[in-house]
């Protein structure tokens, strides 16, 4: 799956899926998921090397990610749904009760694609490292990805974890920052300034990439291949990737305000109209 | 099995059987691992360092990242052991293990040094007595204490073998040993001496303390059936019932806080199912304080005089 007008497709039809699940259980955060769209497709649609079936929770020999803004579920699910762990219409179950598919990321009922819990913000980078380590060890030449929330960035953990990787030298890794500059309570240079980021990883020790428009599918593609070049040099590398929150539904497009919300009846409709396939495939 | 035969070997910390018990495990299995947050040697992790030096990593005083590496190591088929004080390896990390360890039921042992009071003259502020009581409540954590030098090697080794998340807690000072040669399994009491008037449940350094007890108590006369719980979770649910139920009064010992400890376990299991008169050796709702471990021991109601006047007491509300 990696001719662009399909992956360009299957982009839209995820958008679709995440207003549809958040639509549906009228809850979960459609925000940071339509901004990370063009990053998840580029990762399992064209990038990473991994197999969903049978689904192996160690995955030696494929490449690994690992998302720490959990929230972003619906986007998640819906790409791993998209790219053959398990069935679509499985996303109709999000958030409701017993299903697979929990209000943020988990292990516990097993839904194939998932490694870890997350939602709980701050933890993702150091099981990235923990994995990527691993993989060192057991002469396995794949890599390990790595998402986070750049609101994430407040938490003291995630900067314990960028020391440590760049001091172990742990250089199988790539970590993108879904670099949307807003967080729940308003933009990030306001609820807590990041200063300048690019510079701060910099001098934790790591390569840096900076990516303008990470809501360009090509873009997106290019980079991260570009960053598997960076890999293997003594650095972790890390792309700061620019996105826009809620891109592809313009009334969601650019604001924190839809980072927890769904829309109603009449903005699911409006959404919907705004996000055309050609062949529909709803779940 | 009689009390009076258990005797002390000498003394060696619980940290070091942990130490050596990391380096046979990990001479036995090449996907055992190591970390630590700054505390290489206080949880005697160098033996393993020197012989596994690329299977061992340092990340300094940063012991939320190292709950994170550990998990996702697990994730991809190693068996971390995790080595840091017992304050930093639970209140400090809580969200830590029950996200990324427990919740997602990842393969990491966290292992606990200098636990309890008899950390000693560093204070309260690294003397938890709290951390069973959080590590129990996470669902599909195994909460294992050892008693001596040989008991923590077991365990450490036995953990190993075990796949699932674990809390291993152990101590600073030498300690009296006494369990060589004894068997050692998950979740299964060992019986240290038969008794018929009370049963003594004691888990980690209190142990000893319990036998010592029970032997005084012996010599007046007062028989006590000594069981050391070293698996606080899963309990031997029989174990414990099947004493009660032929002694029918209980004395519960522990270096912790007589809230959420072993005490509240074994409470909670009579409760439900045969409640008994019951007392707690424990800390009463109280932090410690700097000093010597017999000191503190002694100053906070943990010492072999205080298993003495609980079985004196819960005898006599056995019999009124």
């Amino acid at each position: 799956m990696s001719d662009i007008s399909q992956l360009k497709e299957l982009a839209t039809q995820v958008r679709r899926d995440i207003i549809r699940m958040v639509f549906n259980c009228q809850s979960g955060h459609p925000g940071g998921s339509l901004g990370c769209t063009e990053f998840f497709v580029a990762l399992y649609g064209n990038v990473m090397k991994h197999k969903p079936k049978p689904f192996k929770m160690e995955g030696k020999g494929q490449d690994m990610f690992f998302l720490s803004n959990g929230h972003i579920s619906p986007v998640w699910y819906s790409v791993l749904a998209r790219t053959g762990y398990f069935e679509p219409k499985e996303l109709a179950t999000f958030r409701k009760i017993n299903t697979r598919l929990q209000g943020h990321p988990a292990t516990h009922e097993g839904l194939p694609g998932i490694r870890i819990a997350s939602g709980s913000l701050g933890q993702g980078i150091s099981a990235a490292i923990g994995a990527a380590l691993a993989k060192r060890l057991d002469g396995d030449k794949r890599w390990v990805f790595a998402l986070t929330g750049d609101g994430e960035l407040d938490e003291g953990q995630c900067w314990e974890a960028i020391m440590s990787a760049a001091h172990m030298k742990v250089d199988n890794l790539i970590v993108t920052v879904d670099w949307n500059g807003q967080q729940i309570d308003g933009p990030t240079s306001q609820v807590m300034d990041l200063g300048n980021l690019p510079a701060k990883w910099k001098a934790f020790g790591w390569d840096v990439l900076i990516l303008e428009n990470g809501n360009d599918l090509e873009a997106v593609i290019a980079m991260l291949r570009k960053a598997k070049r960076r890999t293997g040099k003594g650095k972790p590398v890390v792309i700061l990737m620019k996105t826009q929150m809620g891109y592809g539904v313009d009334f969601m497009q650019g604001t924190h305000k839809w980072h927890g919300k769904a829309p109603n009846q009449e903005q699911y409709e409006q959404a919907m109209a705004q996000l055309k396939v050609a062949q529909t495939a709803d779940f | 099995m009689n009390i009076n035969d258990i005797k002390s070997t000498g003394t060696k910390a619980t940290r070091d059987g942990f130490g050596q018990g990391l380096l046979e495990a990990g001479r036995k299995n090449p996907n055992v691992v190591g970390l630590t947050a700054d505390l290489l040697e206080s949880l005697q992790m160098q033996h393993f360092l020197k012989e596994f030096p690329e299977r061992f990593f340092q990340v300094g005083i940063a012991e939320a990242n190292m709950i994170g590496i550990a998990a996702g190591l697990a994730t991809a088929g190693k068996i971390p052991f995790t080595g840091t004080f017992a304050n930093f390896s639970t209140g400090r990390v809580y969200d830590q293990i029950r996200q990324s360890v427990a919740y997602s039921h990842k393969n990491v042992k966290i292992c606990a040094s200098h636990a309890g009071l008899t950390l000693g003259e560093d204070g309260a502020t690294h003397q938890i007595l709290e951390d069973v009581g959080m590590m129990r409540m996470l669902p599909g954590m195994t909460v294992i204490n050892p008693c001596d030098y040989h008991q923590t090697m077991a365990a450490t080794m036995a953990i190993a073998e075990y796949h699932g998340p674990v809390y291993l807690r152990f101590g600073r000072p030498a300690w009296p040993m006494f369990t060589e040669g004894m068997p050692f399994k998950i979740g299964k009491a060992l019986l240290l001496g038969k008794g018929t008037d009370v049963t003594i449940f004691a888990t980690g350094h209190l142990v000893w303390t319990s036998v010592e007890a029970a032997q005084e108590l012996a010599a007046q006369g007062i028989s006590c059936e000594v069981i050391n719980i070293h698996t606080i979770k899963p309990l031997d649910e029989k174990a414990v019932l099947d004493s009660v139920k032929k002694t029918r009064a209980v004395v519960v010992a522990e270096e912790h806080q007589r809230f959420g400890g072993l005490g509240d376990a074994i409470a909670n299991l009579l409760v439900h199912n045969d409640p008994v008169p019951m007392e707690y050796v424990g800390v009463k709702d109280s932090f410690g304080e700097s000093g010597k471990p017999n000191e503190l021991l002694d100053k906070y109601g943990l010492s072999k005089k205080d298993v003495i006047w609980a079985v004196k007491d819960v005898m006599d509300r056995k019999k009124s």
